[in-house]
């Protein structure tokens, strides 16, 4: 109790003595004064497992650099981008046209990397015997809000007449968003008759229990679970000829629409002067591509992954200007 | 009967119970007193059930994560930081965030809880505002804890965005404070003060409560001074209770996790605050004490959470193994309040 006021005048003098300075920090720099650099990525939970995969192989290549990756939504990553705290967003959907308006206001300039492909998947369960396509606008009868259908009758005279479990991502989820967009064809709308799950696990669970059950999520998730569920071929027009199932194959070549869909990086071309971002992005369309079929998703055409390549050396071109 | 027992009217509480007992035993051959009695049986054993459905619920869920992580706890596990591959996963980099978070947060809410306790039990008049305060505190004790993360969020991580550009107070070779603080150990240990601190408050009150008035009065009459009284009585008699509440405000604050993510905590890191990731690195390099709460984290809660969300069966082991040691961290600083108390209450002498 009596060291407490020389103890309190010796940390005063501390400060004192050694100058205490304010100044104006360096954007995007790290605090660490260990000469550890750091890159700063947050954005879509979809993205994220590809993104930390590579994060932790570029750690290993690279030893002074630390990637963490925040995952907050597509959403909270673009307002992050905005805001100018972060080096690189992960999007599961393009940039909306407000947002990119909002970035140049804020004067910060980003490009789009497009490093994998998801193929959102429809499954019922291995037993189900009466159903393998379905037409995109049999699916909107059934999810969109207000839906008539109850049972498999209600679709098809032919199907059972048993009542139709649905299962699904929770409104929280970019799978939700692009979901109900493509299908339902309105973002954020879908029937109240189904049970929203934040996690794919259960979604997948839910499904593989229930013989009458239908659900979505990423193909991630189907893949693991491939032998407890049976995957919808989906047609996108009015004929099931023209149903495609999801496949590796399907999903990368385009066909299988219109449930694939394109996975982003957002990088900040500032960053882009950062040798570690420079090089961590480089790496991202390299050697960490093949952490993307690792992460569960589809990799992209080659003709696709060089056309993102191309766009990343303009970018670094026009950084160096 | 009924004089046969006012004539033997017991003094103690022992003497009550086995006098009714043996009034009981002598005329439980009425009805009426048997279905009397035989409600206070059911009464009594369906209390013991519902411990016992508690208990059991525990036992069983314990059991289930002891069972799911046979295999994969191992040393290595707090050896080792977060990966992709869930044999290599570990919680080193959660277990340090989640020490500086804690550490941080009990330096600022203890003193900040008991002080406002003992001003409002040993100093503040009865007027309106100390009334409202009051009242609002057990309120406050209720509120969900991601709404005080996106207060923190405003105030300690943004702070309000008063700072066009960030600024860095800096000690060269010392300390560097970013302003505003943004994703930092101590703006959350911040937040996570404001969620517990209702908590210790009213835990301390209760404890200062507790205080037989006696003791005071005897204090202040021997010429002791208030802060005297305070110091040397009423303190050190209400330490066990203190001690209790302050341990269960720590250990909800040690799960949280809707505050931290609220607040831009890392969901996967592999490096420690400052990168102190041993115990050692705090005697061998102290300077970096005070880089540690200045810097990024991820915590153990949100870790668990990253894992059990994992696609597959993969990481269940994984997860189940954060949970343990958490619960392990969780006992230790239990076991660390039992002492106290036992220390505590050791002193007090009346």
């Amino acid at each position: 109790m009596k060291l407490f006021a020389p103890a309190l005048v010796l940390l005063a003098g501390i400060f004192l003595c050694c100058g205490c300075s304010v100044e104006e920090s360096q954007e995007g720099v790290s605090v660490s004064d260990s000469g550890i650099k750091r890159i700063m990525i947050d954005g879509s939970s979809t993205v994220e497992p590809i993104v930390s995969r590579i994060a932790e192989r570029f750690e290993a290549e690279y030893n002074d650099v630390q990637v963490p990756v925040k995952v907050t939504g597509t959403g909270t990553g673009f307002r992050e981008m905005i805001a100018g705290h972060i080096d690189i967003a992960n999007a599961s959907r393009p940039i909306k046209a407000s947002e990119k308006a909002e970035c140049e206001q804020n004067s910060i300039e980003t490009i789009e990397l497009k490093i994998g492909i998801d193929g959102l998947t429809i499954a019922v369960h291995p037993e189900n015997d009466w159903v393998s396509a379905m037409t995109v606008a049999q699916l909107k009868k059934l999810w969109e809000p207000g839906s008539t259908v109850k049972t498999w009758k209600d679709l098809d005279p032919s199907w059972p007449d048993h009542q139709i479990s649905l299962y699904g991502a929770g409104e929280e989820s970019g799978t939700f968003d692009y979901f109900t967009e493509v299908i339902v064809g309105k973002e954020d709308s879908i029937t109240e008759n189904y049970s929203p799950s934040a996690d794919d696990n259960v979604i997948a669970t839910g499904v593989a229990g229930d013989k009458y059950a239908m659900g979505f999520f990423g193909y991630a998730y189907y893949q693991k679970n491939s032998s407890k569920l049976k995957a919808l071929a989906i047609s996108n027009t009015d004929s099931l000829n023209d149903a495609v199932a999801p496949t590796a194959e399907s999903i990368t070549s385009g066909t299988y629409v219109p449930l694939s869909r394109p996975l982003f990086i957002y990088v900040k071309k500032a960053s882009l002067a950062r040798p570690e971002v420079e090089d961590f992005v480089r790496f991202c369309l390299t050697t960490g591509q093949s952490s993307v079929s690792e992460a569960g998703y589809v990799a992209i055409s080659e003709a696709d992954l060089n056309t993102t390549k191309q766009s990343f050396d303009d970018a670094l071109k026009s950084a160096a200007r | 009967m009924s004089t046969s027992v006012s004539e033997v009217l017991p003094t103690n509480s022992d003497e009550v119970l086995s006098v009714a007992a043996s009034v009981n035993f002598i005329s439980g051959s009425s009805p009426a007193m048997r279905r009397r009695l035989l409600f206070s049986r059911v009464f009594a054993w369906t209390c013991r059930l519902a411990t016992y459905s508690a208990l059991g619920m525990l036992v069983a869920l314990l059991a289930s994560i002891f069972i799911s992580c046979a295999g994969r706890l191992s040393l290595d596990f707090v050896r080792s930081v977060n990966s992709v591959d869930p044999q290599e996963a570990g919680i080193l980099a959660g277990l340090w965030g989640t020490f500086w978070l804690i550490s941080l947060t009990g330096m600022m809410a203890v003193p900040l809880g008991v002080g406002s306790a003992v001003y409002l039990e040993e100093y503040a008049a009865d007027s309106f505002l100390n009334r409202l305060i009051k009242v609002n505190l057990s309120n406050l004790a209720g509120v969900p804890s991601i709404v005080y993360g996106m207060l923190g969020l405003t105030v300690f991580v943004r702070m309000f965005d008063l700072f066009e550009k960030p600024l860095i107070i800096s000690v060269p070779g010392l300390i560097r404070i970013p302003l505003p603080l943004g994703d930092k150990v101590l703006a959350g240990a911040m937040t996570m003060t404001l969620v517990i601190l209702p908590i210790v408050i009213i835990a301390s009150q209760e404890a200062l409560r507790a205080v037989p008035s006696s003791i005071r009065m005897a204090s202040l009459a021997l010429g002791a001074t208030r802060w005297q009284t305070i110091r040397h009585q009423v303190l050190p008699a209400a330490l066990p209770g203190i001690v209790t509440g302050v341990i269960l405000a720590i250990s909800r604050a040690i799960g949280e996790t809707a505050p931290l993510i609220m607040i831009g905590a890392l969901t996967v890191a592999r490096f420690c605050p400052a990168g102190i990731d041993s115990p050692m690195k705090l005697l061998t390099q102290p300077h970096r004490i005070l880089q540690a709460p200045l810097d990024q984290f991820t915590a153990m809660p949100i870790e668990i959470f990253h894992w059990a969300k994992q696609p597959g069966d993969d990481f269940r082991p994984v997860a189940a193994s954060g949970i343990v040691v958490l619960l392990m961290v969780l006992l230790l600083f239990n076991g660390i309040a039992v002492w106290i108390r036992y220390r505590a209450s050791r002193g007090v002498r009346w």
